[in-house]
């Protein structure tokens, strides 16, 4: 169960550049290859974010499509199984242009006016 | 008081803290000129039976080294501690989702215990995971799988991102397939799929059958 290494990571990313403020949602991008499982993903995440400032945010994940571009033929194709195979020329050897992302992409953070006046 | 949300851009990798460890720890060992194996592989594949046959063989030639990770007991190093070679024992964390495998941080709190400089290949014995290690690099040069042949052909498709990662696969406990219903062409393809053309040895630490080769393979690899 890997979710719980990469929830722990977000939280860590999280908080480091929430400066302290609550943050409310957290947006992920998620490669196709890294096997990721949104539902064990989103429990440790809430788990580990309980007791920080991550606690109750939202974790959006953005999946990005596997892309891989043939080595022999030139032809880009989407990669949905393995084997990781052109669909033109069926070939395997590849170089890989997305799908390995794991990214904290961005953070939507709660800011408190102090002093404002509410009508 | 009034609440306003406010987007921050972050673009931060979740692993990009790891890698950045990894990578001070890949220096200091290539300072001292020590090339490193982060080992890998199901609970039970054999790794620390494979490192006693390693040690028997390399021993006099090439100084190893050993950096074991082990969830809590110190079993693993007291097997090896025969051999008289430098071991660093890292316990992993009790921490929450940390026990199951090595990162680089727990690797560099490992490394003051080594005498890099007398070692020309040291072997990371990471934690028995087909999962969790393979996100984490530690600062090797090259990662080797231990696979037995007891766990099955279609492990290499439920766990590519293991497979995919490595450099090496050893299938060990062929000494086993007479009694087994596993079919080896259909492993080896299901490797393939998963990693075309992955280096590939068929071994048995108990038997010592393609021990040479694995140790050719390590001894080859050397960086001093």
């Amino acid at each position: 169960m890997h979710e719980l290494s990469i929830a722990q990571s977000v939280v860590e990313i999280a908080r480091r550049h929430a400066d302290g403020k609550r943050v409310v949602k957290v947006e992920l991008r998620v490669g196709h290859l890294r096997q990721v499982v949104p539902n064990a993903l989103a429990f440790s995440f809430e788990l580990v974010a309980q007791g920080t400032e991550v606690e109750g945010a939202t974790l959006d994940l953005v999946p990005v499509p596997a892309v891989g571009i043939c080595r022999q033929c030139g032809v880009q194709s989407e990669l949905t199984l393995f084997p990781l195979q052109c669909s033109a020329c069926s070939g395997f050897d590849l170089q890989i242009v997305a799908g390995e992302e794991l990214i904290v992409e961005s953070l939507e953070l709660e800011e408190v006016k102090i002093g404002a006046h509410a009508n | 008081m009034e609440h306003t949300q406010t987007k921050t851009l972050v673009s931060e990798g979740v692993f990009d803290a790891n890698d950045a460890l990894a990578l001070g720890n890949r220096q200091a060992f290539d300072r001292a000129g020590t090339y490193v194996v982060n080992m890998m592989s199901s609970p039970g594949a054999g790794k620390t039976t494979l490192l006693e046959r390693t040690l028997e063989r390399l021993g006099d030639r090439l100084r190893l080294g050993v950096m074991e990770g082990d969830v809590q007991t110190s079993l693993d190093a007291d097997r090896l501690e025969r051999f008289g070679i430098p071991i660093a024992q890292v316990n992993t964390d009790p921490g929450f989702g940390a026990e199951c495998h090595l990162d680089a941080n727990m690797v560099r709190f490992g490394i003051p215990g080594l005498p890099l400089e007398e070692i020309d290949t040291l072997i990371i014995e990471n934690v028995g995971n087909l999962v969790c290690p393979a996100e984490f690099k530690v600062g090797e040069n090259s990662r080797v799988m231990v696979f037995s042949v007891t766990e099955g052909e279609d492990k290499p498709l439920k766990y590519p991102l293991m497979f995919r990662t490595v450099d090496l696969v050893l299938i060990n406990k062929i000494d086993l397939l007479p009694h087994l219903e596993l079919d080896l062409d259909h492993l080896l393809r299901n490797l393939d799929a998963v990693n075309p053309g992955v280096d590939r040895m068929l071994i048995s630490a108990r038997t010592g059958e393609g021990i040479d080769d694995w140790c050719a393979w390590l001894t080859a690899r050397r960086l001093s």
